[in-house]
């Protein structure tokens, strides 16, 4: 691995802590995308064809 | 002739997953829905994850973690996975939140629930034999924390061997065999209607 990915990987994980929680900016980031997908997966409505039949 | 268990198959075959209802070519309006877009989306990830894993096992370490080909087939395994997992939980929260066990719907939502299981003892399994500095990691924490609950002994994840076959051949098998059956269970008892759902403006409730 080359470049900018491996600097910006090549470091230990950097960590949130709060008393006894405690949780990586990694896992973080990837919990927050997974409900953002999850929000848009019940938001965004689903594509309908010219006669409003959904497709 | 009729009473042989082959006959006795067939008729409850035919009865309970009839053609129609195993291939068929129209559905609900309510299963227009991004929720099981997801669905197919973790099939399709799937799908991929089995394809590039017999790639790595025909090949072997030897050349995934040293070609370029390698490591490219390599990464697509490790990033399907990523994905598989992403698109399942977002469709286990939708299924959730629908309550799709509603109208005899159990099994479907159970085999699903156990899918997800048994997805993350596989994937498991899969970072346990990476054969890198990341899998002795993982499996030197995982020891401690499997022998504090008694089954180090049987479920040894520092034995590279014993989780390689798991991986590549038992746990597969599993997920596999379940994730036929939920998908038969939903082309049996069909998806489930929305909550608010009238039962008159409902086609085929609990087909």
């Amino acid at each position: 691995m080359t470049g900018w990915i491996a600097d910006f990987m090549n470091h230990p994980a950097t960590y949130l802590k709060s008393g006894w929680f405690q949780i990586s900016v990694t896992n973080l980031v990837v919990i927050l995308l997974m409900l953002t997908i999850f929000a848009c997966a019940v938001l965004i409505p689903f594509p309908k064809d010219k006669d409003g039949h959904k497709k | 002739m009729s009473e042989m268990w082959t006959a006795k198959l067939r008729n409850k075959w035919q009865k309970e997953l009839p053609i129609e209802k195993l291939l068929p070519d129209d559905q609900p309006a309510y299963v227009a829905s991004w929720i099981y877009v997801f669905g197919v989306l973790t099939l399709a990830a799937l799908a991929m994850i089995i394809f590039s894993g017999i790639i790595l096992a025909f090949q072997g370490p030897a050349w995934y973690h040293t070609s370029d080909n390698g490591k490219f087939v390599n990464s697509l395994h490790f990033w399907s996975v990523q994905l598989f997992f992403v698109f399942m939980v977002v469709h286990l929260w939708g299924k959730f939140w629908m309550a799709a066990w509603r109208g005899n719907r159990f099994a479907t939502w159970a085999t699903g629930a156990v899918a997800f299981i048994a997805s993350i003892a596989t994937a498991f399994t899969g970072y346990l034999v990476q054969t890198n500095f990341d899998s002795q990691w993982i499996s030197f924490e995982a020891k401690d924390g499997f022998n504090s609950v008694g089954v180090g002994a049987w479920f040894t994840v520092t034995n590279l061997g014993q989780m390689l076959l798991l991986h590549v051949a038992f746990l597969p098998l599993i997920l596999g065999v379940i994730t036929f059956v939920h998908v038969l269970m939903v082309r049996k008892r069909g998806v489930v209607p929305p909550i608010d759902a009238h039962e008159s403006s409902v086609s085929e409730v609990g087909r």
